[in-house]
Protein backbone atom coordinates (compact mmCIF):
# COMPACT_ATOMS: atom_id res chain seq x y z
CA UNK A 1 0.00 0.00 0.00
CA UNK A 2 1.41 3.58 -0.61
CA UNK A 3 3.27 4.69 2.34
CA UNK A 4 4.84 8.15 2.74
CA UNK A 5 7.67 6.75 4.02
CA UNK A 6 8.93 5.22 0.84
CA UNK A 7 10.12 7.36 -1.60
CA UNK A 8 8.64 7.24 -5.06
CA UNK A 9 10.17 5.12 -7.60
CA UNK A 10 8.57 7.23 -10.77
CA UNK A 11 7.27 10.46 -9.88
CA UNK A 12 5.88 13.07 -12.25
CA UNK A 13 5.91 16.71 -11.53
CA UNK A 14 4.23 19.29 -13.58
CA UNK A 15 4.43 17.43 -16.65
CA UNK A 16 2.73 19.25 -20.07
CA UNK A 17 2.74 17.38 -23.67
CA UNK A 18 1.25 17.75 -26.78
CA UNK A 19 1.23 16.42 -30.39
CA UNK A 20 2.53 20.25 -32.28
CA UNK A 21 0.19 22.52 -31.28
CA UNK A 22 -2.02 20.13 -29.85
CA UNK A 23 -1.92 19.92 -25.99
CA UNK A 24 -2.63 16.47 -24.51
CA UNK A 25 -1.39 16.74 -21.05
CA UNK A 26 -1.32 19.88 -18.66
CA UNK A 27 0.95 19.76 -16.22
CA UNK A 28 -0.07 16.10 -14.17
CA UNK A 29 1.38 15.06 -10.73
CA UNK A 30 1.89 11.41 -10.45
CA UNK A 31 3.65 9.10 -8.01
CA UNK A 32 4.15 5.53 -7.88
CA UNK A 33 5.46 3.47 -4.78
CA UNK A 34 8.14 0.51 -4.72
CA UNK A 35 5.99 -2.40 -5.49
CA UNK A 36 3.02 -0.65 -6.32
CA UNK A 37 0.66 -1.48 -9.10
CA UNK A 38 -1.10 1.98 -9.88
CA UNK A 39 -3.74 2.33 -12.52
CA UNK A 40 -4.50 5.21 -14.88
CA UNK A 41 -8.08 5.61 -16.13
CA UNK A 42 -9.90 8.00 -17.97
CA UNK A 43 -12.44 8.06 -21.38
CA UNK A 44 -10.81 8.00 -24.62
CA UNK A 45 -8.72 10.62 -25.35
CA UNK A 46 -7.99 12.10 -21.87
CA UNK A 47 -4.14 11.24 -22.50
CA UNK A 48 -3.38 8.01 -21.01
CA UNK A 49 -1.32 6.80 -23.59
CA UNK A 50 0.24 10.34 -23.54
CA UNK A 51 1.31 10.07 -19.99
CA UNK A 52 2.80 6.98 -20.71
CA UNK A 53 4.74 8.27 -23.24
CA UNK A 54 6.19 10.90 -21.88
CA UNK A 55 7.29 8.97 -19.37
CA UNK A 56 9.45 6.53 -21.65
CA UNK A 57 10.41 9.99 -24.22
CA UNK A 58 8.78 8.79 -27.34
CA UNK A 59 6.77 12.13 -26.97
CA UNK A 60 9.16 15.30 -25.36
CA UNK A 61 7.82 16.97 -22.11
CA UNK A 62 7.29 20.57 -22.94
CA UNK A 63 7.01 21.22 -19.20
CA UNK A 64 7.70 19.22 -16.32
CA UNK A 65 10.15 16.31 -15.02
CA UNK A 66 10.03 13.04 -14.87
CA UNK A 67 11.93 11.42 -11.81
CA UNK A 68 12.64 7.72 -11.86
CA UNK A 69 14.83 6.17 -8.71
CA UNK A 70 15.01 9.72 -7.73
CA UNK A 71 16.82 10.72 -10.92
CA UNK A 72 15.47 13.14 -13.64
CA UNK A 73 15.19 11.42 -17.02
CA UNK A 74 13.16 14.30 -18.78
CA UNK A 75 15.63 14.98 -21.59
CA UNK A 76 16.85 11.47 -21.80
CA UNK A 77 16.74 9.05 -25.13
CA UNK A 78 13.57 6.62 -25.01
CA UNK A 79 16.49 3.70 -25.34
CA UNK A 80 18.09 4.71 -22.38
CA UNK A 81 15.12 5.01 -20.25
CA UNK A 82 14.52 1.47 -21.39
CA UNK A 83 17.92 0.66 -20.35
CA UNK A 84 17.19 1.93 -16.71
CA UNK A 85 14.51 -0.80 -16.41
CA UNK A 86 11.82 1.51 -16.79
CA UNK A 87 10.27 -0.83 -19.89
CA UNK A 88 7.13 0.49 -22.14
CA UNK A 89 4.55 -1.94 -23.19
CA UNK A 90 2.53 0.27 -25.37
CA UNK A 91 -1.30 0.28 -26.73
CA UNK A 92 -1.36 -2.15 -29.93
CA UNK A 93 1.31 -4.59 -29.16
CA UNK A 94 3.85 -3.74 -31.98
CA UNK A 95 4.93 -6.72 -32.52
CA UNK A 96 7.81 -6.85 -35.10
CA UNK A 97 6.33 -7.79 -38.28
CA UNK A 98 8.86 -10.10 -40.23
CA UNK A 99 10.60 -11.46 -37.23
CA UNK A 100 10.21 -14.35 -35.47
CA UNK A 101 8.40 -14.96 -31.54
CA UNK A 102 11.91 -15.76 -31.39
CA UNK A 103 13.73 -12.88 -32.84
CA UNK A 104 11.09 -10.19 -30.82
CA UNK A 105 11.97 -12.00 -27.51
CA UNK A 106 16.00 -12.00 -28.82
CA UNK A 107 15.11 -8.26 -29.42
CA UNK A 108 13.36 -7.54 -25.88
CA UNK A 109 17.14 -8.96 -24.56
CA UNK A 110 18.98 -6.69 -26.64
CA UNK A 111 20.95 -4.53 -24.09
CA UNK A 112 21.96 -7.97 -22.52
CA UNK A 113 25.61 -8.98 -23.56
CA UNK A 114 25.67 -12.47 -21.80
CA UNK A 115 23.66 -14.60 -24.05
CA UNK A 116 23.44 -17.27 -20.72
CA UNK A 117 21.25 -14.79 -19.36
CA UNK A 118 19.34 -14.23 -22.46
CA UNK A 119 18.62 -17.69 -22.57
CA UNK A 120 17.68 -17.95 -19.11
CA UNK A 121 15.13 -15.23 -19.35
CA UNK A 122 14.14 -16.90 -22.67
CA UNK A 123 13.15 -20.20 -20.30
CA UNK A 124 11.35 -17.79 -18.25
CA UNK A 125 9.24 -16.21 -20.49
CA UNK A 126 8.38 -19.75 -22.14
CA UNK A 127 7.40 -21.19 -18.38
CA UNK A 128 5.07 -18.26 -18.21
CA UNK A 129 3.51 -18.37 -21.47
CA UNK A 130 3.93 -21.91 -23.40
CA UNK A 131 2.44 -21.13 -26.28
CA UNK A 132 5.35 -18.93 -27.35
CA UNK A 133 7.46 -21.43 -27.37
CA UNK A 134 5.51 -23.47 -29.51
CA UNK A 135 5.49 -20.85 -31.63
CA UNK A 136 8.80 -19.30 -32.14
CA UNK A 137 9.51 -20.42 -35.07
CA UNK A 138 6.42 -17.98 -36.53
CA UNK A 139 6.33 -14.84 -37.65
CA UNK A 140 5.17 -13.14 -34.50
CA UNK A 141 2.49 -10.61 -36.33
CA UNK A 142 0.84 -13.83 -37.07
CA UNK A 143 0.04 -14.79 -33.58
CA UNK A 144 -3.78 -14.35 -32.51
CA UNK A 145 -4.26 -11.00 -30.37
CA UNK A 146 -4.27 -12.76 -27.11
CA UNK A 147 -0.43 -14.20 -28.30
CA UNK A 148 0.13 -11.17 -29.62
CA UNK A 149 -0.17 -9.49 -26.20
CA UNK A 150 1.85 -12.36 -24.31
CA UNK A 151 4.60 -11.82 -27.02
CA UNK A 152 4.25 -7.99 -25.63
CA UNK A 153 4.91 -8.67 -22.11
CA UNK A 154 7.11 -11.58 -22.72
CA UNK A 155 9.63 -9.03 -24.72
CA UNK A 156 9.06 -6.67 -21.81
CA UNK A 157 10.35 -9.00 -19.12
CA UNK A 158 13.21 -10.07 -21.96
CA UNK A 159 14.55 -6.80 -20.99
CA UNK A 160 14.50 -7.14 -17.30
CA UNK A 161 11.65 -4.60 -16.19
CA UNK A 162 12.22 -3.04 -12.37
CA UNK A 163 8.58 -1.34 -13.44
CA UNK A 164 6.33 -1.68 -16.56
CA UNK A 165 4.40 0.61 -18.03
CA UNK A 166 1.15 -1.42 -19.20
CA UNK A 167 -1.10 0.43 -22.34
CA UNK A 168 -4.52 -1.27 -22.19
CA UNK A 169 -2.63 -4.76 -22.23
CA UNK A 170 -6.43 -6.60 -22.34
CA UNK A 171 -7.38 -4.16 -25.82
CA UNK A 172 -9.53 -6.26 -28.47
CA UNK A 173 -9.25 -9.43 -26.10
CA UNK A 174 -11.61 -12.07 -25.41
CA UNK A 175 -12.99 -12.16 -21.64
CA UNK A 176 -11.49 -14.75 -20.61
CA UNK A 177 -8.00 -13.77 -21.71
CA UNK A 178 -8.66 -10.01 -20.22
CA UNK A 179 -8.92 -12.32 -17.04
CA UNK A 180 -5.98 -14.13 -17.77
CA UNK A 181 -3.77 -10.59 -18.55
CA UNK A 182 -4.97 -9.21 -15.27
CA UNK A 183 -3.81 -12.72 -13.42
CA UNK A 184 -0.26 -12.06 -15.15
CA UNK A 185 -0.14 -8.60 -14.61
CA UNK A 186 -0.61 -9.34 -10.57
CA UNK A 187 1.21 -11.88 -10.68
CA UNK A 188 4.54 -10.27 -12.12
CA UNK A 189 3.76 -6.75 -9.52
CA UNK A 190 4.08 -10.07 -6.92
CA UNK A 191 7.53 -11.18 -8.32
CA UNK A 192 8.64 -7.76 -7.00
CA UNK A 193 7.69 -5.77 -10.37
CA UNK A 194 5.82 -2.36 -9.65
CA UNK A 195 3.51 -1.48 -12.31
CA UNK A 196 1.41 1.46 -14.24
CA UNK A 197 -1.38 0.21 -15.52
CA UNK A 198 -3.65 1.99 -18.27
CA UNK A 199 -6.79 -0.05 -18.77
CA UNK A 200 -10.02 0.49 -20.50
CA UNK A 201 -11.61 -1.74 -17.80
CA UNK A 202 -11.33 0.52 -14.57
CA UNK A 203 -13.56 -2.25 -12.47
CA UNK A 204 -10.90 -4.63 -12.98
CA UNK A 205 -8.03 -2.24 -12.69
CA UNK A 206 -9.50 -0.74 -9.59
CA UNK A 207 -9.66 -4.56 -8.31
CA UNK A 208 -5.90 -5.14 -8.77
CA UNK A 209 -4.42 -1.55 -8.15
CA UNK A 210 -3.58 -0.36 -5.16
CA UNK A 211 -4.36 3.35 -5.66
CA UNK A 212 -5.76 5.06 -8.84
CA UNK A 213 -5.53 7.94 -11.38
CA UNK A 214 -8.47 9.57 -13.13
CA UNK A 215 -7.61 11.20 -16.05
CA UNK A 216 -9.61 13.48 -18.34
CA UNK A 217 -8.97 15.91 -20.77
CA UNK A 218 -5.19 16.01 -19.84
CA UNK A 219 -5.40 16.42 -15.91
CA UNK A 220 -5.74 14.63 -13.12
CA UNK A 221 -9.61 15.01 -11.56
CA UNK A 222 -9.22 12.54 -9.34
CA UNK A 223 -6.99 10.14 -7.40
CA UNK A 224 -7.13 7.90 -4.08
CA UNK A 225 -6.53 4.19 -3.24
CA UNK A 226 -8.22 2.12 -5.06
CA UNK A 227 -10.82 0.83 -2.54
CA UNK A 228 -11.85 4.30 -2.18
CA UNK A 229 -12.32 5.02 -6.09
CA UNK A 230 -14.38 1.53 -6.02
CA UNK A 231 -16.43 3.49 -4.20
CA UNK A 232 -16.88 6.76 -5.55
CA UNK A 233 -20.05 7.53 -6.98
CA UNK A 234 -19.03 10.11 -9.43
CA UNK A 235 -16.35 7.72 -11.05
CA UNK A 236 -18.63 4.39 -10.46
CA UNK A 237 -21.09 6.30 -12.83
CA UNK A 238 -18.60 7.48 -15.29
CA UNK A 239 -16.17 4.88 -15.90
CA UNK A 240 -17.57 1.49 -14.05
CA UNK A 241 -21.67 1.76 -14.55
CA UNK A 242 -21.07 -0.07 -18.22
CA UNK B 1 29.69 -19.22 -81.82
CA UNK B 2 26.51 -21.32 -81.87
CA UNK B 3 23.20 -19.40 -80.69
CA UNK B 4 24.07 -21.46 -77.43
CA UNK B 5 27.26 -20.25 -77.15
CA UNK B 6 26.39 -17.02 -77.74
CA UNK B 7 23.85 -17.32 -75.11
CA UNK B 8 25.78 -19.45 -72.39
CA UNK B 9 28.07 -16.56 -73.05
CA UNK B 10 25.65 -13.22 -71.93
CA UNK B 11 24.56 -15.72 -69.48
CA UNK B 12 28.18 -15.42 -68.06
CA UNK B 13 28.33 -11.33 -68.89
CA UNK B 14 25.10 -10.64 -66.86
CA UNK B 15 26.01 -13.13 -63.96
CA UNK B 16 28.74 -10.88 -63.35
CA UNK B 17 26.74 -7.48 -64.14
CA UNK B 18 24.01 -8.54 -61.91
CA UNK B 19 26.54 -9.13 -59.00
CA UNK B 20 27.62 -5.70 -58.82
CA UNK B 21 23.81 -4.37 -59.53
CA UNK B 22 23.32 -6.97 -56.30
CA UNK B 23 25.96 -5.36 -54.13
CA UNK B 24 24.73 -1.50 -55.34
CA UNK B 25 21.10 -2.51 -54.65
CA UNK B 26 21.47 -3.67 -50.98
CA UNK B 27 22.42 -0.87 -49.74
CA UNK B 28 19.99 1.44 -51.23
CA UNK B 29 17.51 -1.09 -50.30
CA UNK B 30 19.17 -1.27 -46.52
CA UNK B 31 19.08 2.54 -46.30
CA UNK B 32 15.61 2.25 -47.67
CA UNK B 33 14.47 0.16 -44.80
CA UNK B 34 15.68 2.24 -41.97
CA UNK B 35 15.04 5.54 -42.96
CA UNK B 36 12.56 5.52 -45.68
CA UNK B 37 14.98 7.42 -48.04
CA UNK B 38 15.83 6.30 -51.75
CA UNK B 39 19.66 7.39 -51.13
CA UNK B 40 20.55 8.70 -54.69
CA UNK B 41 24.05 9.59 -53.59
CA UNK B 42 24.37 5.85 -53.11
CA UNK B 43 25.43 5.10 -56.53
CA UNK B 44 28.33 7.69 -56.05
CA UNK B 45 29.52 5.56 -53.21
CA UNK B 46 30.23 3.21 -55.92
CA UNK B 47 32.34 5.34 -57.97
CA UNK B 48 34.23 6.92 -54.45
CA UNK B 49 35.25 3.09 -53.06
CA UNK B 50 36.31 2.70 -57.23
CA UNK B 51 38.68 5.33 -56.85
CA UNK B 52 39.53 4.98 -53.14
CA UNK B 53 40.69 0.79 -54.14
CA UNK B 54 42.88 2.47 -57.23
CA UNK B 55 44.46 4.63 -54.78
CA UNK B 56 45.19 2.32 -52.45
CA UNK B 57 46.26 -0.64 -54.95
CA UNK B 58 48.45 1.92 -56.42
CA UNK B 59 49.95 2.46 -53.07
CA UNK B 60 50.69 -1.38 -51.89
CA UNK B 61 50.74 -2.93 -55.25
CA UNK B 62 54.75 -2.91 -54.71
CA UNK B 63 54.51 -4.97 -51.63
CA UNK B 64 51.27 -7.54 -52.35
CA UNK B 65 51.26 -7.46 -55.84
CA UNK B 66 48.26 -5.99 -58.08
CA UNK B 67 46.72 -9.58 -58.98
CA UNK B 68 43.53 -10.58 -57.15
CA UNK B 69 45.34 -10.66 -53.79
CA UNK B 70 46.38 -6.63 -53.66
CA UNK B 71 43.12 -6.22 -55.16
CA UNK B 72 41.36 -8.00 -52.00
CA UNK B 73 43.59 -5.80 -49.82
CA UNK B 74 42.47 -2.72 -51.47
CA UNK B 75 38.80 -3.42 -51.66
CA UNK B 76 38.56 -4.20 -47.61
CA UNK B 77 40.64 -0.69 -47.40
CA UNK B 78 38.35 1.07 -49.56
CA UNK B 79 35.42 -0.88 -47.76
CA UNK B 80 36.15 0.49 -44.43
CA UNK B 81 36.99 4.25 -45.96
CA UNK B 82 33.80 3.85 -47.76
CA UNK B 83 31.63 2.69 -45.26
CA UNK B 84 32.61 5.60 -42.48
CA UNK B 85 32.29 8.29 -45.40
CA UNK B 86 28.58 6.87 -45.80
CA UNK B 87 27.90 6.96 -42.10
CA UNK B 88 29.46 10.78 -41.61
CA UNK B 89 26.95 11.78 -44.87
CA UNK B 90 24.28 10.22 -42.46
CA UNK B 91 25.00 12.30 -40.00
CA UNK B 92 25.63 15.54 -41.09
CA UNK B 93 23.50 15.49 -44.27
CA UNK B 94 20.61 13.31 -43.70
CA UNK B 95 20.17 12.71 -39.75
CA UNK B 96 19.27 16.79 -39.04
CA UNK B 97 16.52 15.91 -41.95
CA UNK B 98 14.83 12.60 -40.45
CA UNK B 99 11.43 14.93 -39.23
CA UNK B 100 12.02 16.92 -41.81
CA UNK B 101 9.39 16.02 -44.78
CA UNK B 102 9.86 13.30 -46.71
CA UNK B 103 11.01 15.76 -50.28
CA UNK B 104 13.65 17.90 -48.11
CA UNK B 105 15.55 14.66 -47.44
CA UNK B 106 14.96 13.34 -50.85
CA UNK B 107 16.40 16.49 -52.18
CA UNK B 108 19.56 16.72 -49.99
CA UNK B 109 20.45 13.18 -50.94
CA UNK B 110 20.61 14.62 -54.52
CA UNK B 111 22.56 17.03 -53.25
CA UNK B 112 24.95 15.12 -51.65
CA UNK B 113 24.89 13.00 -54.69
CA UNK B 114 26.07 16.23 -56.38
CA UNK B 115 28.81 17.10 -53.85
CA UNK B 116 30.69 13.57 -54.39
CA UNK B 117 30.18 13.53 -58.33
CA UNK B 118 31.56 16.83 -58.42
CA UNK B 119 34.16 16.29 -55.91
CA UNK B 120 35.58 13.59 -58.20
CA UNK B 121 35.33 15.41 -61.29
CA UNK B 122 37.67 18.54 -59.90
CA UNK B 123 39.96 15.66 -58.80
CA UNK B 124 40.34 14.10 -62.25
CA UNK B 125 39.35 17.05 -64.58
CA UNK B 126 36.73 14.48 -65.77
CA UNK B 127 39.19 12.23 -67.45
CA UNK B 128 38.83 8.55 -67.29
CA UNK B 129 41.52 7.02 -64.69
CA UNK B 130 42.81 3.53 -66.09
CA UNK B 131 42.48 1.18 -63.29
CA UNK B 132 46.02 -0.60 -63.25
CA UNK B 133 46.54 -4.05 -62.03
CA UNK B 134 47.91 -6.98 -62.71
CA UNK B 135 44.83 -9.24 -63.53
CA UNK B 136 45.79 -12.03 -65.92
CA UNK B 137 43.60 -13.52 -69.16
CA UNK B 138 43.23 -16.94 -67.90
CA UNK B 139 40.33 -18.98 -67.77
CA UNK B 140 39.15 -22.35 -68.15
CA UNK B 141 37.06 -23.74 -71.58
CA UNK B 142 33.59 -25.34 -70.53
CA UNK B 143 32.31 -26.67 -73.93
CA UNK B 144 31.92 -23.56 -75.96
CA UNK B 145 31.96 -21.28 -73.01
CA UNK B 146 35.08 -19.78 -72.03
CA UNK B 147 34.91 -18.16 -68.28
CA UNK B 148 38.08 -16.53 -67.22
CA UNK B 149 39.15 -16.56 -63.29
CA UNK B 150 38.03 -12.91 -62.85
CA UNK B 151 34.79 -13.44 -63.75
CA UNK B 152 34.98 -16.82 -61.07
CA UNK B 153 36.93 -14.45 -58.44
CA UNK B 154 34.45 -11.63 -58.94
CA UNK B 155 31.06 -13.92 -58.83
CA UNK B 156 32.05 -15.71 -55.64
CA UNK B 157 33.37 -12.65 -54.02
CA UNK B 158 30.09 -11.13 -54.39
CA UNK B 159 28.20 -14.33 -53.50
CA UNK B 160 30.47 -14.39 -50.02
CA UNK B 161 29.54 -10.94 -48.99
CA UNK B 162 25.91 -11.79 -49.39
CA UNK B 163 25.88 -14.62 -47.72
CA UNK B 164 27.53 -12.59 -44.67
CA UNK B 165 24.96 -9.99 -44.87
CA UNK B 166 22.44 -12.71 -44.94
CA UNK B 167 23.95 -14.22 -41.93
CA UNK B 168 24.86 -10.95 -40.15
CA UNK B 169 20.96 -9.92 -40.64
CA UNK B 170 19.68 -12.99 -39.33
CA UNK B 171 22.02 -14.35 -37.04
CA UNK B 172 23.44 -11.37 -34.81
CA UNK B 173 21.38 -8.87 -32.44
CA UNK B 174 22.16 -5.89 -34.79
CA UNK B 175 21.31 -7.98 -37.85
CA UNK B 176 18.03 -8.08 -36.31
CA UNK B 177 17.59 -4.83 -34.73
CA UNK B 178 18.43 -3.25 -38.47
CA UNK B 179 15.65 -5.17 -40.00
CA UNK B 180 13.09 -4.34 -36.79
CA UNK B 181 13.99 -0.96 -37.19
CA UNK B 182 12.63 -1.20 -40.72
CA UNK B 183 9.58 -2.11 -39.17
CA UNK B 184 9.14 -0.06 -36.58
CA UNK B 185 11.57 2.39 -34.97
CA UNK B 186 9.66 3.54 -31.55
CA UNK B 187 9.23 0.44 -30.65
CA UNK B 188 13.14 -0.40 -30.84
CA UNK B 189 13.73 2.21 -28.88
CA UNK B 190 11.14 1.08 -26.22
CA UNK B 191 13.32 -2.08 -26.13
CA UNK B 192 16.69 -0.35 -25.75
CA UNK B 193 17.87 -0.41 -29.09
CA UNK B 194 20.00 2.71 -30.29
CA UNK B 195 18.12 3.59 -33.55
CA UNK B 196 20.83 5.86 -34.36
CA UNK B 197 23.77 3.53 -33.71
CA UNK B 198 21.39 1.08 -35.78
CA UNK B 199 21.16 3.12 -38.71
CA UNK B 200 24.93 4.44 -38.84
CA UNK B 201 25.90 0.71 -38.60
CA UNK B 202 23.45 0.21 -41.65
CA UNK B 203 24.80 3.08 -43.78
CA UNK B 204 28.61 1.28 -43.30
CA UNK B 205 27.47 -1.66 -44.09
CA UNK B 206 25.52 -0.26 -47.41
CA UNK B 207 28.19 1.98 -48.35
CA UNK B 208 30.93 -0.22 -47.87
CA UNK B 209 29.05 -3.11 -50.22
CA UNK B 210 28.79 0.12 -52.91
CA UNK B 211 32.58 0.49 -52.26
CA UNK B 212 33.34 -3.39 -52.63
CA UNK B 213 31.50 -3.57 -56.05
CA UNK B 214 32.80 -0.05 -57.26
CA UNK B 215 36.63 -1.79 -56.61
CA UNK B 216 35.61 -4.79 -57.87
CA UNK B 217 34.15 -3.43 -60.98
CA UNK B 218 36.96 -1.27 -61.59
CA UNK B 219 39.62 -3.93 -61.55
CA UNK B 220 37.73 -5.75 -63.54
CA UNK B 221 36.48 -3.69 -67.11
CA UNK B 222 39.93 -1.36 -66.36
CA UNK B 223 38.24 1.79 -65.32
CA UNK B 224 37.21 5.14 -63.35
CA UNK B 225 35.11 7.91 -64.46
CA UNK B 226 33.69 10.53 -61.79
CA UNK B 227 30.19 10.01 -63.41
CA UNK B 228 30.25 5.94 -63.35
CA UNK B 229 28.04 6.07 -60.40
CA UNK B 230 25.19 7.54 -61.79
CA UNK B 231 23.28 4.92 -63.87
CA UNK B 232 24.50 1.87 -62.05
CA UNK B 233 23.18 4.08 -59.28
CA UNK B 234 19.67 4.06 -61.55
CA UNK B 235 19.80 0.22 -62.49
CA UNK B 236 20.62 -0.87 -58.48
CA UNK B 237 17.82 1.61 -57.58
CA UNK B 238 15.70 -0.50 -60.35
CA UNK B 239 16.55 -3.86 -59.51
CA UNK B 240 15.79 -2.81 -55.50
CA UNK B 241 12.47 -2.13 -56.70
CA UNK B 242 12.31 -5.08 -58.29
CA UNK B 243 12.94 -7.40 -56.09
CA UNK B 244 10.89 -5.38 -53.53
CA UNK B 245 12.62 -2.29 -51.80
CA UNK B 246 13.04 -2.92 -48.75
CA UNK B 247 13.77 -6.55 -48.98
CA UNK B 248 17.74 -7.99 -48.55
CA UNK B 249 16.76 -10.89 -50.65
CA UNK B 250 14.66 -8.91 -52.72
CA UNK B 251 17.73 -6.47 -53.86
CA UNK B 252 19.76 -9.50 -54.58
CA UNK B 253 17.38 -11.40 -56.80
CA UNK B 254 16.45 -7.98 -58.31
CA UNK B 255 20.25 -7.10 -59.05
CA UNK B 256 20.43 -10.87 -60.77
CA UNK B 257 17.60 -10.55 -62.86
CA UNK B 258 18.72 -7.19 -63.84
CA UNK B 259 21.98 -8.18 -64.69
CA UNK B 260 20.32 -11.41 -66.46
CA UNK B 261 17.76 -9.77 -68.79
CA UNK B 262 20.10 -6.83 -70.05
CA UNK B 263 22.76 -9.29 -70.43
CA UNK B 264 20.17 -11.86 -72.92
CA UNK B 265 17.88 -8.44 -73.66
CA UNK B 266 20.74 -7.36 -76.18
CA UNK B 267 20.49 -10.55 -77.91
CA UNK B 268 17.12 -10.11 -79.67
CA UNK B 269 17.28 -9.23 -83.12
CA UNK B 270 16.16 -5.32 -83.19
CA UNK B 271 17.53 -4.58 -79.69
CA UNK B 272 21.94 -3.64 -79.85
CA UNK B 273 23.46 -3.52 -76.86
CA UNK B 274 22.86 0.72 -77.26
CA UNK B 275 19.02 -0.43 -76.22
CA UNK B 276 20.33 -2.22 -73.21
CA UNK B 277 19.20 0.94 -70.68
CA UNK B 278 16.16 1.43 -72.22
CA UNK B 279 15.50 -2.49 -71.70
CA UNK B 280 15.64 -2.57 -67.44
CA UNK B 281 13.70 0.91 -67.49
CA UNK B 282 10.73 -0.91 -69.47
CA UNK B 283 11.34 -4.12 -67.10
CA UNK B 284 10.78 -1.72 -63.90
CA UNK B 285 7.83 -0.80 -65.76
CA UNK B 286 6.79 -3.65 -66.19
CA UNK B 287 6.93 -5.03 -62.84
CA UNK B 288 5.75 -1.97 -61.43
CA UNK B 289 2.90 -2.67 -63.16
CA UNK B 290 1.69 -6.27 -62.80
CA UNK B 291 3.65 -6.33 -59.33
CA UNK B 292 4.38 -3.24 -57.58
CA UNK B 293 5.76 -4.67 -54.58
CA UNK B 294 8.31 -5.66 -55.86
CA UNK B 295 9.07 -9.66 -56.76
CA UNK B 296 9.58 -10.70 -52.75
CA UNK B 297 8.28 -7.11 -51.40
CA UNK B 298 5.45 -7.09 -49.05
CA UNK B 299 2.12 -5.38 -49.60
CA UNK B 300 1.30 -2.27 -47.40
CA UNK B 301 -1.73 -3.71 -46.31
CA UNK B 302 0.30 -6.94 -44.48
CA UNK B 303 1.17 -3.99 -42.61
CA UNK B 304 -1.63 -3.81 -40.22
N1 LIG C 1 -0.09 11.26 -32.71
C1 LIG C 1 -1.00 12.21 -32.37
N2 LIG C 1 -1.09 13.36 -33.06
C2 LIG C 1 -1.96 14.31 -32.70
N3 LIG C 1 -2.80 14.21 -31.67
C3 LIG C 1 -2.77 13.09 -30.93
C4 LIG C 1 -1.86 12.03 -31.25
N4 LIG C 1 -2.05 11.03 -30.35
C5 LIG C 1 -3.02 11.47 -29.52
N5 LIG C 1 -3.46 12.69 -29.86
C6 LIG C 1 -4.49 13.48 -29.16
O1 LIG C 1 -4.09 13.65 -27.82
C7 LIG C 1 -5.17 13.44 -26.95
C8 LIG C 1 -4.86 12.37 -25.95
O2 LIG C 1 -4.72 11.13 -26.65
P1 LIG C 1 -4.28 9.78 -25.95
O3 LIG C 1 -3.98 8.82 -27.03
O4 LIG C 1 -3.24 10.08 -24.97
O5 LIG C 1 -5.61 9.37 -25.20
P2 LIG C 1 -5.96 8.02 -24.41
O6 LIG C 1 -6.42 8.43 -23.08
O7 LIG C 1 -4.85 7.07 -24.47
O8 LIG C 1 -7.19 7.49 -25.25
P3 LIG C 1 -7.65 5.96 -25.58
O9 LIG C 1 -8.40 5.47 -24.40
O10 LIG C 1 -8.55 6.12 -26.76
O11 LIG C 1 -6.44 5.17 -25.89
C9 LIG C 1 -6.38 13.16 -27.83
O12 LIG C 1 -7.09 14.33 -27.98
C10 LIG C 1 -5.78 12.72 -29.13
O13 LIG C 1 -6.61 13.09 -30.21
MG1 LIG D 1 -4.58 5.19 -25.30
Amino acid sequence: MSSDATPPVLKLHGVSAGYGRIRALHGIDLEVRRGQIVTLLGANGAGKTTALKTISALVRASAGSVLFEGRDITGLRASEIARLGLVHVPEGRHILRGLSVRENLELGAFTVRDPAVRQERMREVFGLFPVLDHRQHQDGSLLSGGEQQMLAIGRALMQGPKMLLLDEPSMGLAPKLVLDTMRIVKRLNQAGTTILLVEQNARLALRLADYGYVLESGEIRMQGPAAALRADRSIVQAYLGE
Amino acid sequence: MSLLDILAHQLLNGLVLGSFYALVALGYTMIFGVIKLLNFAHGDLYMVGGFIGFIVLSAISSVVGGGWFGIFIAMLLSMLAVGFLGVVIERIAYHPMLSAPRLSILITALAVSLVLQNTALALTNGQYTAFRSDLGFGGITLGGLFITYNQMVLVAAAAVLMIALEFFVTHTQYGRAMRAVAVDADMCELLGINVAAVIGVTFFIGSALAAAAGTMAGAYYGSLWYFMGFLIGLKAFTAAVIGGIGSIPGAMLGGLVLGLLEALGTQIPGIGSEWKDVFSFAVLILVLVFKPTGLLGRSEQERM
